[in-house]
C-alpha cells in the first residue's frame, strides 16, 4: 500500500443523472483549454449513450477529456470521465482505482462512492458539484465532502431538469452554494489561481 | 465511521502474523471502504474491537475476508471480448494436443462456465482442463456447483449472442424454481481450488490465462507481481486475458507480450 502522502493539489468533482448532460457540456464549454484544475465527472448513462458519451463530451470540450484509466495519476488540465459499469475510487497519492463491486444507488459508477472517495483524499481542497436526477445518489457524497471540509455545490433546483438528487442533497446537509450553470462556471473559473 | 491510516495498518499486520493474509498490496481506497462498510453492517463501534474479534476467532476472521474481497460477477461479461476468445485463441489453442487454462480470481465461477461454453462448441473442451482458483473458499464452493440465479439468465443469454455463440443458450442449463444448474457437461473438466495471488506460487503450466477484474484491488506494485507470476506460468506463445480496465502498462512483462486485437485486453506472449 502506498504511503499516504499530504495532498496539496485540487480536484473538482461533478456528479449528474438524467438531465444533467447539457449542463455539463454548457460548463465544459466554457472552460478555457489550459484550465487548471482537473475535473472528475460521474456521469449515470443509459446504455444507449454509453460509448458516445466521451467523443461528445471530447468534441464539447476545450479541454483534454478523457475516461478513467486504472491507477492513472491525476494532472491538472485534464476532464476525467468514470467508465461504464466501474466505481472510481481516488488515492491518497493522487491516482484512481477503479472497482467493480456492488452497485450503490442503483448505480456503477456511483457518484457516493466517489465523492466519499475523493473527501479522504483531497479534504479542504476538493469542490463537490451535483446536477440534475432523479436519483438519491451523490447526497451523502456531499455531506462527506462537507465534513471533510471540501466545498459542495449543487445545482439550483429551479434550473435541474429532474431536481430530486439536488433536493435530496440539501435534505442531507448544509449546501455551501445553489447555483445555475452560469453560476457553477463562474465559480470554477474563479478558482482559477491568479 | 472513518478508519485512520494507522489503525488500517495495524489490522492488516494483524491478520499477516496471525493468519498469514497479506493485504498489504491492495488499493487502499477500495480495501478501506469494504472494511468501513464491514464495521457498520456488524456494528464493530472502533477498529481494536475489529481486532480483538479477528485475533481470538478464526472463523470471524474468513467471514471478513468473505466480505472485504469483492466477488461480483456475471456470465460472458464483455461479450465482444468472448468473442475475440472464439475467433482469436481458440483456433490456435485448437492445434495443441491438450490445453490447460487458468482462471484466476475466478468468483463463483460464472467466468469459468462462459469459457467451457465457448470451448465446447469449438470442440475442444474434451482435451481442456480449466484450474479455477479465488482467495475465497466461500466463492469457489459456490462456484464448484454450477447453480446461478435465474433472474440473470435472459442477461446472459444477450451476452451469449453478442459473444458470437449461435446455439439455444439455455440448453446449457435445467431451470428449477429460481436456480439455472448448468450442465455436468460443461464442469467434468474443471479443478476448483483456493489459491491466493500475493503468496502462492505458480503451479502448472499453461496455454491461456484469464484474470480479470481481480489486479484492480492490487496496488500497483502487487499487480506487477502477479504478472510476473502469469509470466512464469505461462508457455511460449501463451495467452493472457485481463478485465476492460486493466494492462501491462505498469509492469515488466509488457516487452514480451502483443497484443492480439486492438482494443481488446489479451495478449499473446512472444518467443
Ligand atoms: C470482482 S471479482 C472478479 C470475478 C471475475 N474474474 C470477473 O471478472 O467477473 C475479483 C475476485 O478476485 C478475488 N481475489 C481477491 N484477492 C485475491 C488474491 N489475493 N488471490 C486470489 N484471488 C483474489 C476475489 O475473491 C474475487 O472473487
Amino acid at each position: 500500500m502506498a504511503k499516504a502522502e499530504v495532498n496539496k493539489g485540487n480536484l473538482v468533482v461533478i456528479g449528474g443523472s438524467s438531465g444533467s448532460l447539457q449542463v455539463i457540456i454548457y460548463i465544459l464549454g466554457r472552460l478555457p483549454n489550459d484550465y487548471p484544475i482537473p475535473v472528475l465527472l460521474i456521469i449515470h448513462r443509459a446504455y444507449s449513450i454509453d460509448s458516445m458519451l466521451l467523443d461528445l463530451l471530447v468534441l464539447k470540450s476545450n479541454i483534454k477529456v478523457c475516461e478513467v484509466e486504472e491507477k492513472e495519476k491525476i494532472v491538472p488540465s485534464c476532464v476525467y470521465l468514470a467508465p461504464a459499469d466501474y466505481h472510481v475510487l481516488i488515492e491518497k497519492d493522487e491516482t484512481f482505482t477503479l472497482d467493480y463491486s456492488e452497485k450503490l444507488n442503483f448505480s456503477r459508477p456511483s457518484i457516493d462512492v466517489s465523492f466519499i472517495s475523493a473527501a479522504e483524499a483531497y479534504g479542504k481542497n476538493l469542490t463537490g458539484i451535483l446536477l440534475s436526477g432523479a436519483n438519491e445518489d451523490g447526497a451523502e457524497g456531499l455531506k462527506e465532502i462537507k465534513e471533510q471540509g471540501g466545498h459542495t455545490i449543487i445545482q439550483h433546483p429551479d434550473e435541474a431538469v429532474v431536481n430530486y438528487m439536488p433536493l435530496q442533497a440539501s435534505y442531507k446537509s448544509e449546501i455551501d452554494e445553489v447555483l445555475d450553470s452560469e453560476g457553477i462556471a463562474r465559480y470554477l473559473i474563479s478558482l482559477i489561481p491568479a | 465511521m472513518s478508519l485512520q491510516d494507522v489503525e488500517l495498518q495495524l489490522l492488516l499486520n494483524d491478520m499477516i502474523d496471525r493468519y498469514g493474509y497479506d493485504f498489504t498490496g491492495y488499493s487502499e481506497a477500495s480495501l478501506k471502504r469494504r472494511i468501513e462498510n464491514f464495521m457498520i453492517k456488524d456494528h464493530i463501534p472502533d477498529i481494536s474491537m475489529l481486532r480483538s474479534l479477528i485475533f481470538k476467532n478464526p472463523d470471524y476472521f474468513r467471514w471478513l475476508v468473505e466480505e472485504i474481497t469483492v466477488n461480483v460477477t456475471e456470465m460472458l461479461r464483455d461479450p465482444l471480448f468472448y468473442k475475440t476468445i472464439r475467433e482469436e485463441v481458440l483456433p490456435a489453442l485448437a492445434t495443441y494436443p491438450f490445453i490447460r487454462i487458468w482462471h484466476a480470481g475466478c468468483s463463483t465461477g460464472e467466468e469459468v462456465y462462459s469459457m467451457a461454453i465457448l470451448l465446447k462448441e469449438a470442440g475442444i473442451l474434451h482435451k481442456s482442463r480449466l484450474y479455477a482458483t479465488d482467495i475465497n473458499p466461500q466463492v469457489i464452493e459456490k462456484a464448484k456447483s454450477g447453480i446461478f440465479p435465474a433472474s440473470q439468465m435472459r442477461k446472459y443469454s444477450e451476452n451469449y449472442i453478442q459473444s458470437g455463440g449461435n446455439n439455444d443458450f439455455s440448453s446449457y442449463y435445467s431451470s428449477n424454481y429460481n436456480l439455472a444448474k448448468f450442465d455436468k457437461s460443461l464442469s467434468e473438466k474443471m479443478i476448483f481450488a483456493t489459491h491466493n495471488l500475493v503468496a502462492d506460487s505458480s503451479f502448472n503450466e499453461f496455454q491461456l490465462i484469464i484474470c480479470r477484474n481481480t489486479l484492480i484491488y492490487f496496488d500497483k506494485k502487487l499487480q506487477s507481481r502477479v504478472l510476473e507470476l502469469f509470466d512464469h506460468s505461462l508457455d511460449m506463445l501463451g495467452f493472457l486475458g485481463l478485465g476492460t480496465k486493466e494492462s501491462l502498462r505498469f509492469s515488466g512483462i509488457e516487452s514480451k507480450f502483443k497484443q492480439i486485437v486492438p482494443g481488446q485486453k489479451i495478449w499473446r506472449k512472444q518467443k
